[in-house]
């Protein structure tokens, strides 16, 4: 991915991150990932709480020293140039860590300060980014008195402030409504138009879909598989997939007919999953062999069946 | 600086109305009973004068501890500002040293108007009583310090710690600090505990300012000693913020 004329934002090589926590044990968060980002790019770490994805975000941020391997960020050591390489960075923590008792506006302000930046521009630059996050009209509403959704438009638009080379974004959108959600997607699709170098995390093979170019899938702090979305599906999956219900105790004895039918079967709790190229056909050989689902659906392979290919498990318990 | 306009009001009542009512009622109230009994014990001052500096340090120290802890413990855990803070070009030593900053100069004025309390109260001592304010500070910044990188050290038990703290730490150093009686009117036993407290160091050079009696040499240690306990303070809790926000 570094060919010639591209440039490269992030690179991480082997890098580790270890928590010594209380009782002596240790916690391998993140246990050798590489990673490489190109400017321009949306790339994502697709992955289940606990993956590593935050732990491996603060690294990048410099706001985490890694315990093990090498890693760059605009061509820099964190270890060494924590303080030049955030001031080229935006970051949306997983948390927000929104100024509560000031004004959306001031928090623009004072954010844009920490940059050093003198105070004119701090405060056409607050100006400009109350409309990017569509909050003009609550400009002076205190940050207590917004919804989530707003809450985290303010925290992306906060992390613009200085014109960041690459725009790092932990699980933007979890916790928020499906309306909220793709107002968000929005403005993120937005930035990512505009050229903005985007990295974010999330749990939400939708998310990652629609918004990423390329995406590491990650799990148990390593990674587990890379590509474009599409290629990942057609690497990982089939094509399409059927997916039977069936009244709670009758699946048992479908699995065996159905085991036949397809290329590859998951036994999930609740239904069962045949893999295939053709799913109205296969549909149709269902029926054929006379099982006798509650419900049937044949759709598209998503991320979702990739990461259950390759780990065993669903994304989102 | 910017999280305390909104309590600047209520800031300013407090910081008059609780002198006015400190020396209203110790002063005026105990004063009377102290000073029936002669006042040789307290240097031949009244007992209100005797007081008011360590009233003012004592006050100073009450600001400190709610600052440093409490309320930079939330910008750590609960509102978690600092994280925000420290995601840019601002280091965790930064925001240590924004913070030493901003309650000191919080501090300062608090201590100006106890100050100007006294001073209408006409037990503010003589023009060198005026270096009470900057002692006041020093004194409860060299507990507040530690205060500090205790804040951003402790986790999930931060309220009980506090409670600790304030309990077995600030309320008894209040009490027997030299505050409202000379540490020699304490058995000898428990007096070297005196001399372990912040305050003690800074209530005898307040009250050395506003009224005199301090050899040069003693003003020297009991400087010393605060500044000492201060720059200690200040580098651990730099310390302490970075690996709490840098982990
Ligand atoms: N500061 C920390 N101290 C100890 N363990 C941690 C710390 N941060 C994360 N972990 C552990 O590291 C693992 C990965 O966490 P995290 O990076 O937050 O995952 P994700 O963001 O993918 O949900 C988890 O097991 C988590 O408990
Ligand atoms: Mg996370």
């Amino acid at each position: 991915m570094t060919a010639e004329g591209v440039e490269t934002i992030i690179a991480a090589r082997g890098l580790t991150k270890s928590f010594r926590v209380k009782g002596g044990e240790t916690v391998h968060a993140v246990r050798g990932v590489d990673v490489t980002v190109c400017r321009g790019e949306a790339f994502g770490f697709l992955g289940p709480n606990g993956a590593g994805k935050s732990t491996t975000m603060r690294m990048v941020a410099c706001t985490s020293p890694r315990t093990g391997g090498e890693l760059t960020i605009l061509g820099r050591d964190p270890d060494t140039d924590g303080v030049a390489i955030r001031d080229r960075l935006g970051v949306v923590p997983q948390q927000d860590n929104l100024d509560e008792d000031l004004t959306v506006r001031e928090n623009l302000y004072i954010y844009a300060r920490y940059f050093g930046y003198p105070r004119a521009y701090c405060r056409a630059k607050a100006a400009e980014l109350v409309e990017f996050a569509q909050l003009t009209d609550k400009a002076e509403a205190r940050v207590s008195q917004l919804s989530g959704g707003m809450q985290r438009r303010l925290t992306i638009a906060r992390a613009l402030v200085n014109d960041p080379d690459v725009l790092l974004l932990d699980e933007p959108t979890t916790g928020l409504d499906p309306q909220a959600r793709h107002v968000l997607w929005d403005r993120l699709f937005r930035l990512k138009q505009s050229g903005v170098t985007l990295v974010l995390t999330t749990h939400y093979m939708d998310e990652a879909e629609q918004l990423c170019d390329r995406l590491v899938v990650m799990d148990g702090g390593l990674i587990a598989a890379e590509g474009s979305p599409a290629e990942l599906i057609a690497q990982y999956s089939t094509r399409e997939v059927v997916e039977l219900r069936f009244t709670p105790g009758e699946q048992a004895a479908a699995e065996d007919a159905a085991a036949a039918l397809a290329a590859r079967v998951e036994v999930l709790p609740d239904r069962l999953l045949l893999y295939t190229d053709d799913g109205d056909e296969t549909l149709a050989a269902v029926t054929a062999a006379g099982i006798a689902p509650l419900s049937a659906l044949v759709r598209r392979s998503t991320l979702e069946d990739v990461f259950l290919r390759l780990t065993g498990r669903s994304l989102v318990d | 600086m910017r999280q305390w306009r909104p309590y600047f009001v209520s800031g300013l009542v407090e910081a008059v109305g609780g002198p006015a009512l400190y020396l209203l009622a110790l002063g005026l109230g105990m004063g009377t009973l102290v000073n029936r009994n002669g006042s040789a014990a307290l240097g031949g001052a009244s007992y209100v004068a005797y007081i008011a500096p360590a009233l003012l340090c004592a006050a100073a120290l009450q600001i400190a501890f709610s600052e440093c802890s409490f309320a930079t413990f939330g910008r750590i855990k609960w509102r978690r500002t600092l994280w925000g803070i420290t995601a840019t070009p601002i280091t965790p030593e930064i925001a240590a040293d924004a913070h030493v900053m901003f309650i000191s100069t919080r501090l300062t004025l608090s201590a100006v108007l106890y100050y100007l309390v006294l001073l209408v109260f006409g037990v503010a001592g003589g023009p060198a009583g005026v270096l009470m304010i900057p002692i006041a500070v020093l004194s409860a910044m060299a507990v507040g310090v530690w205060i500090l990188a205790l804040s951003a050290t402790i986790d999930d038990d931060a309220a009980v710690v506090f409670n600790l703290v304030m309990r077995f730490g600030i309320v008894p150093a209040t009490l027997f600090s030299a505050s409202f009686f000379p540490i020699e009117q304490l058995p000898w036993v428990i007096r070297p505990l005196a001399w372990l407290s912040p305050l003690w160091h800074g209530n005898e050079l307040a009250r050395d300012a506003a009224l005199g009696g301090l050899s040069a040499w003693r003003v020297a240690l009991h400087l010393a000693v605060l500044l000492a306990l201060f720059v200690a303070g200040f580098v651990v809790a730099r310390h302490r913020f970075r690996s709490r926000l840098a982990s």
